[in-house]
Protein backbone atom coordinates (compact mmCIF):
# COMPACT_ATOMS: atom_id res chain seq x y z
CA UNK A 1 0.00 0.00 0.00
CA UNK A 2 1.83 3.04 -1.43
CA UNK A 3 0.47 6.99 -0.92
CA UNK A 4 1.17 9.97 -1.94
CA UNK A 5 0.44 12.63 0.22
CA UNK A 6 0.11 16.51 -0.65
CA UNK A 7 0.77 18.87 1.46
CA UNK A 8 1.06 22.89 1.46
CA UNK A 9 3.24 25.14 3.18
CA UNK A 10 1.27 28.15 4.43
CA UNK A 11 1.62 31.52 5.76
CA UNK A 12 0.57 30.97 9.38
CA UNK A 13 -2.74 32.68 9.95
CA UNK A 14 -1.87 34.17 13.14
CA UNK A 15 1.47 35.96 11.86
CA UNK A 16 -0.90 38.64 9.27
CA UNK A 17 -0.45 36.68 6.30
CA UNK A 18 -0.40 39.92 3.09
CA UNK A 19 0.29 39.72 -0.24
CA UNK A 20 3.44 41.30 -2.12
CA UNK A 21 3.75 44.06 -4.23
CA UNK A 22 3.10 41.24 -7.72
CA UNK A 23 0.04 40.69 -6.11
CA UNK A 24 0.79 37.40 -5.51
CA UNK A 25 0.55 35.87 -1.49
CA UNK A 26 3.43 36.81 0.66
CA UNK A 27 5.14 33.42 0.95
CA UNK A 28 8.91 34.82 1.89
CA UNK A 29 8.11 37.68 4.19
CA UNK A 30 5.40 36.18 6.72
CA UNK A 31 6.14 33.20 8.49
CA UNK A 32 5.02 29.80 7.33
CA UNK A 33 4.27 25.88 8.28
CA UNK A 34 2.48 22.69 7.23
CA UNK A 35 -1.24 23.83 6.74
CA UNK A 36 -3.06 22.74 9.39
CA UNK A 37 -5.86 20.53 7.23
CA UNK A 38 -2.57 18.42 5.64
CA UNK A 39 -1.99 17.61 8.82
CA UNK A 40 -5.36 15.19 8.74
CA UNK A 41 -4.35 13.85 5.22
CA UNK A 42 -0.44 12.95 6.93
CA UNK A 43 -1.75 10.93 10.16
CA UNK A 44 -4.50 9.26 7.76
CA UNK A 45 -1.83 7.99 5.17
CA UNK A 46 0.09 6.79 8.08
CA UNK A 47 -2.42 4.88 9.50
CA UNK A 48 -3.76 3.55 6.54
CA UNK A 49 0.13 1.93 5.81
CA UNK A 50 0.46 0.77 9.15
CA UNK A 51 -2.99 -1.07 8.98
CA UNK A 52 -1.88 -2.38 5.53
CA UNK A 53 1.60 -3.73 6.92
CA UNK A 54 2.94 -3.29 4.12
CA UNK A 55 4.12 0.04 2.16
CA UNK A 56 5.48 3.66 2.29
CA UNK A 57 3.87 7.16 2.45
CA UNK A 58 5.60 9.83 0.32
CA UNK A 59 4.75 13.34 0.88
CA UNK A 60 4.95 15.99 -2.24
CA UNK A 61 5.03 19.40 -2.39
CA UNK A 62 5.26 22.23 -4.50
CA UNK A 63 6.15 25.63 -2.88
CA UNK A 64 9.18 27.77 -2.58
CA UNK A 65 12.46 26.98 -0.99
CA UNK A 66 11.23 27.14 2.68
CA UNK A 67 7.88 24.45 1.58
CA UNK A 68 11.04 22.30 2.93
CA UNK A 69 9.50 22.59 6.44
CA UNK A 70 6.14 21.92 5.20
CA UNK A 71 7.64 18.80 4.10
CA UNK A 72 9.95 17.93 6.92
CA UNK A 73 7.20 18.55 9.36
CA UNK A 74 5.50 15.71 7.75
CA UNK A 75 8.61 13.20 7.60
CA UNK A 76 8.90 13.83 11.46
CA UNK A 77 5.26 12.91 11.90
CA UNK A 78 6.41 9.40 10.22
CA UNK A 79 6.19 9.92 6.19
CA UNK A 80 8.96 7.68 4.53
CA UNK A 81 10.39 10.19 1.61
CA UNK A 82 9.50 13.55 0.30
CA UNK A 83 9.23 15.60 -3.16
CA UNK A 84 9.34 18.89 -3.07
CA UNK A 85 9.09 21.11 -6.47
CA UNK A 86 10.94 24.22 -6.32
CA UNK A 87 11.54 25.97 -9.28
CA UNK A 88 11.57 30.40 -9.55
CA UNK A 89 8.87 29.91 -13.22
CA UNK A 90 6.12 28.87 -10.79
CA UNK A 91 6.11 31.54 -8.41
CA UNK A 92 2.79 33.38 -8.89
CA UNK A 93 1.10 29.74 -10.03
CA UNK A 94 -2.87 29.63 -10.39
CA UNK A 95 -4.57 26.12 -8.69
CA UNK A 96 -5.18 25.09 -12.14
CA UNK A 97 -1.25 24.98 -12.71
CA UNK A 98 -0.38 23.47 -9.36
CA UNK A 99 -3.03 20.46 -10.07
CA UNK A 100 -1.29 20.37 -13.48
CA UNK A 101 2.73 19.86 -11.60
CA UNK A 102 1.25 17.90 -8.76
CA UNK A 103 -0.16 15.42 -11.33
CA UNK A 104 3.34 15.68 -13.54
CA UNK A 105 5.27 14.56 -10.22
CA UNK A 106 3.03 12.34 -9.14
CA UNK A 107 2.99 10.11 -12.25
CA UNK A 108 6.46 9.48 -11.44
CA UNK A 109 5.89 8.15 -8.19
CA UNK A 110 4.13 4.39 -7.43
CA UNK A 111 0.76 4.83 -5.71
CA UNK A 112 -2.59 2.95 -4.63
CA UNK A 113 -3.66 6.17 -2.78
CA UNK A 114 -3.39 9.83 -3.59
CA UNK A 115 -4.24 11.53 -0.27
CA UNK A 116 -4.86 15.42 0.43
CA UNK A 117 -6.32 18.03 3.13
CA UNK A 118 -9.77 19.43 2.31
CA UNK A 119 -8.81 22.45 1.04
CA UNK A 120 -5.42 25.01 1.95
CA UNK A 121 -5.66 27.71 4.68
CA UNK A 122 -4.27 30.37 3.06
CA UNK A 123 -6.41 30.18 -0.61
CA UNK A 124 -9.31 27.99 0.76
CA UNK A 125 -10.29 27.06 -2.59
CA UNK A 126 -10.88 23.36 -1.89
CA UNK A 127 -10.49 22.54 -5.85
CA UNK A 128 -6.75 20.82 -6.27
CA UNK A 129 -8.40 17.28 -5.24
CA UNK A 130 -10.68 17.44 -7.92
CA UNK A 131 -8.64 19.17 -10.45
CA UNK A 132 -6.24 16.09 -9.63
CA UNK A 133 -8.63 13.39 -10.13
CA UNK A 134 -9.80 14.84 -13.41
CA UNK A 135 -6.18 15.19 -14.79
CA UNK A 136 -5.14 11.86 -13.53
CA UNK A 137 -8.40 9.94 -14.53
CA UNK A 138 -9.06 8.81 -11.04
CA UNK A 139 -12.21 8.22 -9.14
CA UNK A 140 -12.63 11.51 -6.81
CA UNK A 141 -13.23 10.31 -3.71
CA UNK A 142 -13.20 13.88 -1.70
CA UNK A 143 -14.43 15.31 1.89
CA UNK A 144 -14.59 12.03 3.60
CA UNK A 145 -14.95 12.43 7.71
CA UNK A 146 -14.30 8.83 7.41
CA UNK A 147 -12.42 6.13 5.61
CA UNK A 148 -11.57 2.31 5.52
CA UNK A 149 -9.98 0.52 2.99
CA UNK A 150 -10.73 -2.93 2.31
CA UNK A 151 -8.25 -4.84 -0.35
CA UNK A 152 -8.65 -2.48 -2.95
CA UNK A 153 -11.89 -0.88 -2.00
CA UNK A 154 -11.74 2.23 -0.37
CA UNK A 155 -14.92 3.37 1.34
CA UNK A 156 -16.00 6.78 2.92
CA UNK A 157 -18.84 8.61 4.30
CA UNK A 158 -19.16 12.46 3.16
CA UNK A 159 -20.78 14.97 4.90
CA UNK A 160 -22.62 17.55 2.91
CA UNK A 161 -25.81 20.44 4.09
CA UNK A 162 -28.67 17.98 2.92
CA UNK A 163 -26.98 14.39 3.41
CA UNK A 164 -24.69 12.36 4.67
CA UNK A 165 -23.24 9.99 1.73
CA UNK A 166 -21.30 6.54 1.70
CA UNK A 167 -18.92 6.63 -1.16
CA UNK A 168 -16.93 3.53 -2.63
CA UNK A 169 -14.27 3.48 -4.88
CA UNK A 170 -11.61 0.76 -6.30
CA UNK A 171 -8.48 1.70 -5.86
CA UNK A 172 -5.81 3.39 -7.20
CA UNK A 173 -8.04 6.53 -6.18
CA UNK A 174 -7.43 10.20 -5.73
CA UNK A 175 -9.31 11.37 -1.56
CA UNK A 176 -9.51 14.21 0.32
CA UNK A 177 -10.02 14.18 4.42
CA UNK A 178 -11.34 16.71 6.32
CA UNK A 179 -10.78 17.82 10.07
CA UNK A 180 -13.07 15.33 11.24
CA UNK A 181 -11.44 11.94 10.41
CA UNK A 182 -8.49 11.43 13.08
CA UNK A 183 -6.16 13.48 15.35
CA UNK A 184 -2.84 13.75 13.80
CA UNK A 185 -0.13 12.91 16.58
CA UNK A 186 2.56 14.85 17.38
CA UNK A 187 6.54 13.59 15.98
CA UNK A 188 7.75 12.15 18.45
CA UNK A 189 11.48 12.60 19.22
CA UNK A 190 12.68 9.71 18.12
CA UNK A 191 10.32 10.63 14.85
CA UNK A 192 12.07 14.55 14.51
CA UNK A 193 15.53 12.43 14.65
CA UNK A 194 14.83 9.66 12.15
CA UNK A 195 13.15 12.88 9.63
CA UNK A 196 17.21 14.46 9.12
CA UNK A 197 18.15 11.05 7.50
CA UNK A 198 14.95 10.17 5.39
CA UNK A 199 15.45 11.03 1.45
CA UNK A 200 13.57 14.63 0.71
CA UNK A 201 14.72 15.18 -2.89
CA UNK A 202 13.87 18.49 -4.90
CA UNK A 203 12.82 18.41 -8.79
CA UNK A 204 12.53 21.08 -10.64
CA UNK A 205 10.15 22.27 -13.62
CA UNK A 206 12.97 21.05 -16.14
CA UNK A 207 12.82 17.44 -14.05
CA UNK A 208 9.11 17.26 -14.73
CA UNK A 209 9.33 17.94 -17.84
CA UNK A 210 7.09 20.97 -17.81
CA UNK A 211 7.60 24.41 -19.85
CA UNK A 212 8.09 27.31 -17.63
CA UNK A 213 5.73 29.37 -19.87
CA UNK A 214 2.57 26.98 -18.83
CA UNK A 215 2.72 27.65 -15.44
CA UNK A 216 3.70 30.87 -13.55
CA UNK A 217 2.16 34.50 -12.78
CA UNK A 218 1.85 35.09 -16.48
CA UNK A 219 0.58 31.94 -17.41
CA UNK A 220 -2.26 31.86 -14.49
CA UNK A 221 -5.95 31.94 -16.47
CA UNK A 222 -7.23 34.70 -13.83
CA UNK A 223 -5.54 38.39 -12.95
CA UNK A 224 -5.87 40.38 -9.89
CA UNK A 225 -6.74 43.59 -10.78
CA UNK A 226 -6.53 45.11 -7.27
CA UNK A 227 -6.07 44.13 -3.18
CA UNK A 228 -7.14 46.65 -0.83
CA UNK A 229 -7.07 46.40 2.92
CA UNK A 230 -10.19 46.05 4.89
CA UNK A 231 -10.45 49.38 6.63
CA UNK A 232 -10.74 48.17 10.28
CA UNK A 233 -13.70 47.85 12.24
CA UNK A 234 -15.11 50.99 13.71
CA UNK A 235 -15.18 50.19 17.70
CA UNK A 236 -18.42 49.37 18.74
CA UNK A 237 -20.38 50.01 21.61
CA UNK A 238 -19.84 47.73 24.55
CA UNK A 239 -21.74 47.48 27.62
CA UNK A 240 -21.72 45.31 31.20
CA UNK A 241 -24.72 43.52 31.97
CA UNK A 242 -25.92 45.12 35.08
CA UNK A 243 -29.34 43.01 35.11
CA UNK A 244 -30.29 44.73 31.00
CA UNK A 245 -27.69 43.88 29.33
CA UNK A 246 -30.44 41.36 27.65
CA UNK A 247 -32.65 44.26 26.91
CA UNK A 248 -29.59 46.74 26.05
CA UNK A 249 -29.04 44.26 23.32
CA UNK A 250 -32.32 44.08 22.14
CA UNK A 251 -32.67 48.02 22.07
CA UNK A 252 -29.43 47.66 19.94
CA UNK A 253 -30.94 45.32 17.19
CA UNK A 254 -33.98 47.17 16.97
CA UNK A 255 -32.29 50.77 16.80
CA UNK A 256 -30.64 49.08 13.45
CA UNK A 257 -34.14 47.48 11.91
CA UNK A 258 -32.71 43.88 13.04
CA UNK A 259 -35.73 42.94 15.59
CA UNK B 1 -26.50 39.83 -25.37
CA UNK B 2 -24.25 36.44 -23.52
CA UNK B 3 -25.93 33.94 -22.20
CA UNK B 4 -24.92 33.59 -18.69
CA UNK B 5 -25.71 30.00 -17.24
CA UNK B 6 -26.47 29.39 -13.83
CA UNK B 7 -25.96 25.99 -11.94
CA UNK B 8 -29.41 25.44 -10.02
CA UNK B 9 -29.04 23.88 -6.06
CA UNK B 10 -32.44 22.18 -5.21
CA UNK B 11 -33.95 19.66 -3.26
CA UNK B 12 -36.38 17.95 -5.56
CA UNK B 13 -36.61 21.05 -7.65
CA UNK B 14 -37.06 23.72 -4.26
CA UNK B 15 -34.77 26.33 -5.66
CA UNK B 16 -32.15 27.31 -2.97
CA UNK B 17 -31.97 31.22 -2.14
CA UNK B 18 -28.09 31.21 -3.36
CA UNK B 19 -29.42 30.30 -6.66
CA UNK B 20 -31.76 33.07 -6.95
CA UNK B 21 -29.34 35.24 -5.91
CA UNK B 22 -26.88 34.20 -8.88
CA UNK B 23 -29.98 34.46 -11.23
CA UNK B 24 -29.78 38.59 -10.51
CA UNK B 25 -26.02 38.38 -10.62
CA UNK B 26 -26.45 37.07 -14.07
CA UNK B 27 -28.99 39.41 -15.48
CA UNK B 28 -26.00 41.93 -14.89
CA UNK B 29 -24.09 40.33 -17.73
CA UNK B 30 -26.06 38.64 -19.95
CA UNK B 31 -28.92 36.41 -20.31
CA UNK B 32 -29.48 34.48 -17.30
CA UNK B 33 -30.00 30.45 -18.32
CA UNK B 34 -30.62 27.62 -15.86
CA UNK B 35 -28.99 24.57 -15.79
CA UNK B 36 -30.98 22.40 -13.78
CA UNK B 37 -29.48 18.59 -13.09
CA UNK B 38 -32.09 16.15 -11.27
CA UNK B 39 -35.41 15.68 -10.68
CA UNK B 40 -38.35 17.95 -9.69
CA UNK B 41 -37.71 20.59 -12.58
CA UNK B 42 -41.76 21.36 -12.60
CA UNK B 43 -41.84 22.31 -9.01
CA UNK B 44 -38.33 25.34 -10.31
CA UNK B 45 -39.97 26.13 -12.97
CA UNK B 46 -41.55 29.53 -12.26
CA UNK B 47 -39.63 30.25 -9.55
CA UNK B 48 -36.36 30.13 -12.21
CA UNK B 49 -38.35 32.16 -14.55
CA UNK B 50 -39.85 34.70 -11.77
CA UNK B 51 -36.02 35.47 -11.20
CA UNK B 52 -34.95 35.90 -14.63
CA UNK B 53 -33.93 32.84 -16.29
CA UNK B 54 -35.04 32.74 -19.69
CA UNK B 55 -33.83 28.88 -20.96
CA UNK B 56 -33.47 25.96 -18.68
CA UNK B 57 -31.08 23.65 -19.68
CA UNK B 58 -32.85 20.14 -18.31
CA UNK B 59 -29.79 17.31 -17.36
CA UNK B 60 -31.61 13.99 -17.30
CA UNK B 61 -29.46 10.65 -17.46
CA UNK B 62 -29.02 7.41 -15.70
CA UNK B 63 -27.60 7.46 -12.83
CA UNK B 64 -26.19 11.17 -12.77
CA UNK B 65 -26.94 11.06 -8.94
CA UNK B 66 -24.97 7.34 -8.47
CA UNK B 67 -21.73 8.68 -9.11
CA UNK B 68 -19.99 11.34 -7.14
CA UNK B 69 -19.34 14.72 -9.10
CA UNK B 70 -18.07 13.58 -12.16
CA UNK B 71 -21.12 13.11 -14.16
CA UNK B 72 -22.75 16.25 -13.34
CA UNK B 73 -18.72 18.15 -13.76
CA UNK B 74 -19.16 15.82 -17.62
CA UNK B 75 -22.73 17.65 -18.48
CA UNK B 76 -22.07 21.10 -17.77
CA UNK B 77 -18.89 20.99 -19.40
CA UNK B 78 -20.60 19.62 -22.11
CA UNK B 79 -23.24 22.40 -22.28
CA UNK B 80 -20.61 24.77 -21.91
CA UNK B 81 -19.07 23.60 -24.97
CA UNK B 82 -22.00 23.43 -26.75
CA UNK B 83 -23.54 27.02 -26.09
CA UNK B 84 -20.33 29.23 -25.31
CA UNK B 85 -21.63 31.56 -22.96
CA UNK B 86 -20.07 34.71 -21.17
CA UNK B 87 -19.75 32.97 -18.11
CA UNK B 88 -20.88 30.27 -15.62
CA UNK B 89 -22.25 31.10 -12.36
CA UNK B 90 -22.15 28.30 -9.30
CA UNK B 91 -23.39 28.56 -5.83
CA UNK B 92 -20.24 27.85 -3.62
CA UNK B 93 -20.38 24.94 -1.39
CA UNK B 94 -17.98 22.29 -0.98
CA UNK B 95 -19.50 20.15 -3.81
CA UNK B 96 -19.59 22.87 -6.54
CA UNK B 97 -16.51 23.53 -5.77
CA UNK B 98 -15.21 20.29 -6.94
CA UNK B 99 -18.07 20.35 -10.30
CA UNK B 100 -16.64 23.96 -10.94
CA UNK B 101 -13.00 22.77 -11.04
CA UNK B 102 -13.53 20.00 -13.52
CA UNK B 103 -15.36 21.91 -15.53
CA UNK B 104 -12.47 24.49 -15.24
CA UNK B 105 -10.40 21.66 -16.50
CA UNK B 106 -12.29 20.10 -19.16
CA UNK B 107 -13.28 23.14 -20.90
CA UNK B 108 -9.58 25.65 -20.58
CA UNK B 109 -11.50 28.11 -18.65
CA UNK B 110 -9.92 29.76 -15.75
CA UNK B 111 -11.60 29.28 -12.10
CA UNK B 112 -12.25 32.01 -9.47
CA UNK B 113 -14.23 30.65 -5.87
CA UNK B 114 -15.77 32.18 -3.30
CA UNK B 115 -16.82 35.26 -5.36
CA UNK B 116 -18.68 37.90 -2.83
CA UNK B 117 -19.96 40.25 -5.88
CA UNK B 118 -19.70 39.89 -9.55
CA UNK B 119 -20.24 42.97 -11.60
CA UNK B 120 -20.25 43.41 -15.60
CA UNK B 121 -16.55 45.08 -16.36
CA UNK B 122 -14.88 46.10 -19.67
CA UNK B 123 -16.98 44.59 -22.62
CA UNK B 124 -19.39 43.09 -20.26
CA UNK B 125 -16.77 40.78 -18.81
CA UNK B 126 -17.15 38.84 -15.21
CA UNK B 127 -15.57 40.86 -12.44
CA UNK B 128 -15.15 39.51 -9.08
CA UNK B 129 -14.56 40.75 -5.23
CA UNK B 130 -13.05 38.10 -3.35
CA UNK B 131 -12.03 38.19 0.85
CA UNK B 132 -9.23 37.15 1.81
CA UNK B 133 -7.22 36.27 5.04
CA UNK B 134 -10.21 35.87 7.60
CA UNK B 135 -11.26 39.04 5.33
CA UNK B 136 -8.46 41.54 6.06
CA UNK B 137 -8.33 42.18 2.39
CA UNK B 138 -10.50 42.33 -0.73
CA UNK B 139 -9.56 41.28 -3.95
CA UNK B 140 -11.08 42.58 -7.53
CA UNK B 141 -10.23 39.68 -9.92
CA UNK B 142 -11.25 38.43 -13.65
CA UNK B 143 -10.61 35.38 -15.77
CA UNK B 144 -8.24 35.43 -18.64
CA UNK B 145 -8.52 32.60 -20.41
CA UNK B 146 -11.88 30.47 -21.68
CA UNK B 147 -15.24 30.98 -20.17
CA UNK B 148 -15.13 32.52 -16.52
CA UNK B 149 -15.85 29.85 -14.23
CA UNK B 150 -17.48 31.64 -11.12
CA UNK B 151 -18.34 30.11 -7.89
CA UNK B 152 -20.70 32.56 -5.40
CA UNK B 153 -21.30 33.00 -1.88
CA UNK B 154 -24.62 32.67 -0.62
CA UNK B 155 -25.80 36.53 0.73
CA UNK B 156 -23.48 38.68 -2.24
CA UNK B 157 -26.93 39.48 -3.74
CA UNK B 158 -30.43 40.73 -2.95
CA UNK B 159 -32.32 39.08 -5.19
CA UNK B 160 -34.93 40.97 -7.37
CA UNK B 161 -37.67 39.47 -9.23
CA UNK B 162 -38.09 40.16 -12.95
CA UNK B 163 -41.66 41.43 -13.51
CA UNK B 164 -43.66 39.79 -16.43
CA UNK B 165 -41.78 36.65 -16.82
CA UNK B 166 -42.75 33.66 -18.15
CA UNK B 167 -41.56 30.19 -17.24
CA UNK B 168 -38.08 29.81 -18.87
CA UNK B 169 -37.71 27.72 -22.46
CA UNK B 170 -36.74 23.97 -21.76
CA UNK B 171 -33.83 22.55 -23.41
CA UNK B 172 -33.82 19.05 -22.89
CA UNK B 173 -29.68 17.86 -22.47
CA UNK B 174 -30.11 13.95 -22.66
CA UNK B 175 -25.97 12.91 -21.07
CA UNK B 176 -24.77 9.50 -21.31
CA UNK B 177 -22.53 9.44 -18.61
CA UNK B 178 -18.96 8.38 -19.66
CA UNK B 179 -17.03 4.92 -17.82
CA UNK B 180 -14.38 7.36 -16.60
CA UNK B 181 -16.93 9.59 -14.76
CA UNK B 182 -18.40 6.44 -12.54
CA UNK B 183 -15.48 5.84 -10.80
CA UNK B 184 -16.61 7.07 -7.10
CA UNK B 185 -20.15 5.07 -6.60
CA UNK B 186 -22.67 6.34 -3.86
CA UNK B 187 -23.77 3.85 -2.56
CA UNK B 188 -25.74 5.54 0.29
CA UNK B 189 -27.58 8.89 1.24
CA UNK B 190 -28.91 9.67 4.56
CA UNK B 191 -30.88 12.67 4.63
CA UNK B 192 -29.85 14.61 7.15
CA UNK B 193 -33.28 16.08 9.90
CA UNK B 194 -34.43 19.02 9.14
CA UNK B 195 -34.22 21.31 12.21
CA UNK B 196 -36.79 23.70 10.84
CA UNK B 197 -34.15 26.81 10.84
CA UNK B 198 -32.75 28.29 7.89
CA UNK B 199 -29.91 26.71 6.45
CA UNK B 200 -26.28 28.36 8.24
CA UNK B 201 -24.92 29.90 5.06
CA UNK B 202 -27.73 30.96 3.89
CA UNK B 203 -29.52 32.54 6.81
CA UNK B 204 -29.87 36.44 7.54
CA UNK B 205 -29.28 36.13 10.97
CA UNK B 206 -26.93 33.36 12.46
CA UNK B 207 -26.79 33.20 16.65
CA UNK B 208 -23.60 30.58 17.65
CA UNK B 209 -22.56 29.49 20.75
CA UNK B 210 -19.10 28.45 21.92
CA UNK B 211 -16.99 27.57 25.42
CA UNK B 212 -19.10 29.99 27.62
CA UNK B 213 -22.20 27.31 26.63
CA UNK B 214 -20.58 24.46 29.01
CA UNK B 215 -22.46 22.34 26.45
CA UNK B 216 -26.40 23.79 27.37
CA UNK B 217 -26.80 25.51 23.25
CA UNK B 218 -30.93 26.19 25.50
CA UNK B 219 -30.11 30.03 25.54
CA UNK B 220 -28.82 30.01 22.13
CA UNK B 221 -31.08 28.09 20.43
CA UNK B 222 -34.17 30.36 22.29
CA UNK B 223 -32.70 33.20 21.10
CA UNK B 224 -32.09 32.20 17.81
CA UNK B 225 -35.63 30.96 17.44
CA UNK B 226 -37.23 34.13 18.32
CA UNK B 227 -35.04 35.81 15.64
CA UNK B 228 -35.69 33.32 13.34
CA UNK B 229 -32.19 32.26 12.92
CA UNK B 230 -30.10 29.72 12.07
CA UNK B 231 -27.49 28.68 15.15
CA UNK B 232 -24.00 28.03 14.69
CA UNK B 233 -21.34 26.76 17.20
CA UNK B 234 -16.94 27.30 17.72
CA UNK B 235 -14.92 24.57 17.11
CA UNK B 236 -14.48 24.48 20.70
CA UNK B 237 -18.25 23.67 21.20
CA UNK B 238 -17.81 21.06 18.02
CA UNK B 239 -15.02 19.46 19.30
CA UNK B 240 -16.75 19.18 22.99
CA UNK B 241 -19.44 16.89 21.12
CA UNK B 242 -22.00 19.66 22.23
CA UNK B 243 -23.07 20.42 18.66
CA UNK B 244 -22.70 18.77 14.87
CA UNK B 245 -19.97 19.86 12.99
CA UNK B 246 -22.06 20.70 10.45
CA UNK B 247 -23.29 24.08 11.91
CA UNK B 248 -19.46 24.87 13.18
CA UNK B 249 -18.70 28.94 12.00
CA UNK B 250 -14.80 29.08 11.34
CA UNK B 251 -11.97 28.21 9.18
CA UNK B 252 -12.56 24.66 9.11
CA UNK B 253 -15.93 24.50 9.49
CA UNK B 254 -18.46 27.24 7.32
CA UNK B 255 -17.46 30.52 6.21
CA UNK B 256 -20.66 32.54 6.55
CA UNK B 257 -21.85 36.59 5.67
CA UNK B 258 -25.52 37.14 7.06
CA UNK B 259 -26.58 40.75 7.74
CA UNK B 260 -26.26 39.88 12.11
CA UNK B 261 -23.70 37.73 13.56
CA UNK B 262 -24.28 37.08 17.26
CA UNK B 263 -21.38 35.31 18.85
CA UNK B 264 -22.72 33.99 22.80
CA UNK B 265 -19.77 32.54 24.99
CA UNK B 266 -17.42 32.48 22.16
CA UNK B 267 -13.78 33.94 22.79
CA UNK B 268 -13.05 35.03 19.17
CA UNK B 269 -9.60 33.02 18.18
CA UNK B 270 -8.34 33.72 14.18
CA UNK B 271 -10.40 30.36 13.66
CA UNK B 272 -13.43 31.18 14.20
CA UNK B 273 -13.15 34.99 12.91
CA UNK B 274 -12.03 33.20 9.38
CA UNK B 275 -15.62 32.09 9.75
CA UNK B 276 -18.01 35.51 10.12
CA UNK B 277 -15.93 38.58 10.22
CA UNK B 278 -17.70 39.67 6.91
CA UNK B 279 -21.24 39.74 8.60
CA UNK B 280 -23.04 42.77 8.36
CA UNK B 281 -23.15 43.62 11.91
CA UNK B 282 -21.54 42.32 14.85
CA UNK B 283 -22.95 41.17 18.43
CA UNK B 284 -20.92 39.31 20.79
CA UNK B 285 -22.04 38.45 24.91
CA UNK B 286 -19.15 37.00 26.77
CA UNK B 287 -18.07 37.25 30.49
CA UNK B 288 -14.49 38.03 29.49
CA UNK B 289 -14.29 41.97 29.16
CA UNK B 290 -10.83 40.86 26.71
CA UNK B 291 -12.12 38.86 24.89
CA UNK B 292 -10.15 39.41 21.24
CA UNK B 293 -14.48 39.01 19.83
CA UNK B 294 -14.95 42.36 21.39
CA UNK B 295 -12.53 43.83 18.86
CA UNK B 296 -14.79 42.68 16.00
CA UNK B 297 -18.58 43.89 17.42
CA UNK B 298 -20.90 46.71 16.77
CA UNK B 299 -22.50 45.98 20.12
CA UNK B 300 -21.08 43.35 23.12
CA UNK B 301 -22.73 42.90 26.35
CA UNK B 302 -20.04 41.56 28.78
CA UNK B 303 -21.95 39.39 31.07
CA UNK B 304 -23.13 35.96 31.38
CA UNK B 305 -24.99 34.18 28.13
CA UNK B 306 -27.37 32.33 30.65
CA UNK B 307 -28.23 35.82 32.23
CA UNK B 308 -28.17 38.20 28.96
CA UNK B 309 -30.01 35.91 26.70
CA UNK B 310 -32.89 35.18 28.09
CA UNK B 311 -33.56 38.48 28.92
CA UNK B 312 -32.43 39.13 25.04
CA UNK B 313 -35.14 36.73 23.89
CA UNK B 314 -37.80 37.94 26.29
CA UNK B 315 -37.66 41.50 24.82
CA UNK B 316 -37.03 40.01 21.49
CA UNK B 317 -40.57 38.57 21.76
CA UNK B 318 -42.42 40.87 23.13
CA UNK B 319 -41.30 43.26 20.15
CA UNK B 320 -42.38 40.43 18.08
CA UNK B 321 -45.87 40.48 19.82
Amino acid sequence: MNIVVCVKYVPDAGADPRFASDNTTDRAGVDGLLSELDEYAVEEALKIVEQAGDGKVTVLTVGPDDATDAARKALQMGADEAYHVVDDAIHGTDALGTSTILAQAIKRLEYDIVLTGMASTDGTMGVVPAMLAERLGLPQVTLASELTVEGSTVRIRRDNDAASETVEATLPAVISVTDQINEPRYPSFKGIMAAKKKPLQTWSLADLEISADDVGQSAAWTAVEEIAARPPRQAGQIVTDEGDGGSKLVEFLAGAKLV
Amino acid sequence: MSEILVLVDHLDGAVRKPTIELLTIAGRLGEPSAVFIGNGYENAASTLGEYGAKKAYRVEGEGLNDYLVAPKAEALAQIVTDVSPGAVLIPSSAENKEIAARVAVKTGSGLITDAIDVQAGEGGAPVTQQSAFAASFTVTAKVTKGTPIITVKPNSANPEPVSGTAEPEVVPVPVTISEAAKGARVVERKPKEKTGRPDLTEAAIVVSGGRGTNGDFGPVEAFADALGAAVGASRAAVDAGWYPHSSQVGQTGKQVSPQLYIAAGISGAIQHRAGMQTSKTIVAINKDPEAPIFELVDFGVVGDLFTVLPQATEEAVKRKG
